[in-house]
């Protein structure tokens, strides 16, 4: 499905991966968190094999309506995040994980709704505990699937707001199809369709923007616009 | 209350009280992972194990319980491998089951075995040894669970996020539909495969709603168990009735109640909500509610 992808995420980066349905995003997602193995090739996470450092990857899926009407807690989702079955992290102990927990949920404003149900909550609000389950590992690089899916403009707004803070600290990978949305608040674009062009952030300026507007015609398919109708200097980009 | 006296209905009680806790355990796990049908499944298709062990004169608890998990991991398998007809399989397996158990009771010579009484069971007639199997199925229910509680908790509630967690996601779920298999064996022959179903269903089902979390759950759908089962033996002793139709017929009493329940309480609190609309009290709770009540 993907064939020659070469490239790094750097710490601190902020990268967009877009593409068309089926270009294969989901597929790079899954060959970084170490859930599927390329058939060639190496990838690498902090110098070991994906799966390994599980821990310093914090991941939130795409789906955050799952099991909505499993009895657990906003907390208990969160605390889930410690799970640690390889050990590879210090052991701490259960009052420190639950001080960790709530003191994160509370940087996600999130603090009133501690011991709500996972049920009895938004979407965006849901989407928070998922962020906050997978910050509980202080992960080196954040993965998000389609993460805008389910809130509307004005919670977009505040996500990527949310994001840029976090962004402070930690890597973010962010899958989407909202090139508009994204290109405001992200430093790198990947476009994936069967390969992987990379954009640094100079090219995502009003060229970029404009290329995509004009080719509204084929909007179900902007990445492969984009990366068609890239001049070729950007298309190559700086490679990180 | 003269019934307690004799040692039958003790033994009723008891078995009665430890079935509760393990269906309580073992229904919430069922419920919370989708795979009621699949125990249906385990639960009919031991009834070959029943045929098997009356055929070559194998004590019958031995024979069913092999018999059960080999039917059981082979449905976990399909359930893994070929998850899109993985029900139409498990309802080949569950028909294949029972009537293989028929055929081989059909071929036992001289013998008639009853099969009312493994499809309702025979509680007021629960022999010690059973009583003693079945603590000691509990306990071991109980600690497996309390011990991968964490686990057991990721893998059903987010198994992908288990997976990339390392949680060794599949050892789990064989682990848990094993627990299933042994379990569904052990109570069928006291309640009956029947009941097996409602009890590991029904109470769990009311308490999802009311529970904080999975333990909760568990913990909660036991105590119903146990007030169903006990409210149905009196019920059966005092109106001769059978004791596992009594059951089932008071646990069914408890799930429309509680439907029942859901549905006035749902009625007030948006006859509430509209109410705090027009009066333009209730502004700041009631968007917020109603764009919850859409998306979920």
């Amino acid at each position: 499905m993907l064939s020659d992808v070469n490239f790094t995420i750097r710490e601190k980066d902020f990268i967009a991966v877009i593409g068309p349905n089926g270009g294969g995003k989901s597929t790079l997602l899954k060959l970084v968190l170490g859930l599927i193995k390329p058939d060639r090739g190496k990838i690498r996470v902090m110098g070991g094999a994906p799966g390994k450092f599980s821990p310093a990857i914090g991941y939130v899926p795409q789906n955050v309506h799952i099991n909505e009407k499993f009895p657990i807690t906003a907390l208990d989702v969160v605390l889930m995040g410690c799970l640690d079955p390889g050990r590879n992290r210090p052991r701490i102990s259960k009052e420190q994980e639950r001080e960790a927990a709530m003191e994160i949920l509370d940087r996600l404003n999130m603090a009133g709704h501690v011991h709500k149900r996972i049920g009895e909550m938004s979407g965006g609000q849901r989407q928070r505990v998922f962020i906050a389950r997978s910050l509980m590992t202080h992960p080196r690089l954040l993965l998000l699937d389609e993460p805008t899916a389910s809130i509307d403009t004005k919670g977009q707004t505040d996500f990527y707001k949310l994001l840029k803070t976090l962004n402070r600290d930690v890597a973010i990978m962010v899958v989407s199809h909202d090139l508009v949305i994204v290109s405001q608040h992200v430093k790198n674009v990947a476009c994936v369709n069967k390969g992987l062009h990379y954009h640094s952030h100079e090219a995502l300026t009003g060229d970029m923007l404009e290329t995509m507007y004009s080719c509204s015609v084929e909007d179900v398919c902007r990445a492969h616009v984009i990366a068609r109708g890239m001049p070729k200097n950007a298309r190559t980009g700086k490679e990180a | 209350m003269d019934i307690l006296q004799f040692e039958f209905m003790q033994n009723a009680i008891a078995a009665g009280l430890l079935t509760a806790v393990i269906c309580g355990i073992m229904g919430s796990l069922v419920v919370v992972n989708r795979i009621v049908f699949l125990s249906g499944g385990i639960a009919h298709a031991a009834y070959g194990g029943i045929g098997l062990a009356f055929y070559f004169k194998w004590p019958v608890m031995l024979g069913t319980m092999g018999f059960s998990l080999a039917a059981s991991m082979l449905m976990a398998a399909v359930t893994l491998k070929a998850r899109h007809r993985a029900d139409t399989i498990i309802g080949v397996i569950w028909a294949l089951g029972m009537a293989f158990g028929i055929i081989m009771v059909d071929l036992t010579p001289g013998y008639n075995v009853d099969l009312m009484s493994y499809l309702f069971g025979s509680i007021l007639t629960v022999p010690r040894t059973d009583l003693l199997i079945m603590a000691g199925m509990g306990v071991f229910i109980t600690g497996l669970t309390a011990v991968y509680y964490k686990e057991i908790l990721a893998v059903s509630y987010d198994e992908e996020f288990a997976r990339i967690r390392g949680v060794p996601v599949t050892r789990i779920y064989f682990g848990l539909i094993a627990m299933l298999g042994l379990t569904v064996v052990m109570v069928i022959q006291v309640v009956g495969l029947i009941m097996v179903i409602a009890l590991m269903t029904i109470p769990p089902f009311i308490m999802e709603k009311y529970a904080k979390s999975l333990a909760g759950m568990m913990v909660g759908a036991a105590i119903l168990g146990a007030v169903f089962t006990i409210c149905g033996l009196w019920l059966s002793y005092r109106f001769d009735l059978t004791s596992g139709a009594a059951i089932i017929m008071v646990a069914g009493m408890g799930f429309l109640a509680s439907l029942l329940l859901e549905q006035l309480t749902s009625t007030t609190r948006n006859k509430r909500l509209k109410k705090g609309q027009t009066d333009g009290t209730g502004t700041g709770t009631a968007p917020t509610s109603l764009s919850d009540a859409r998306e979920g």
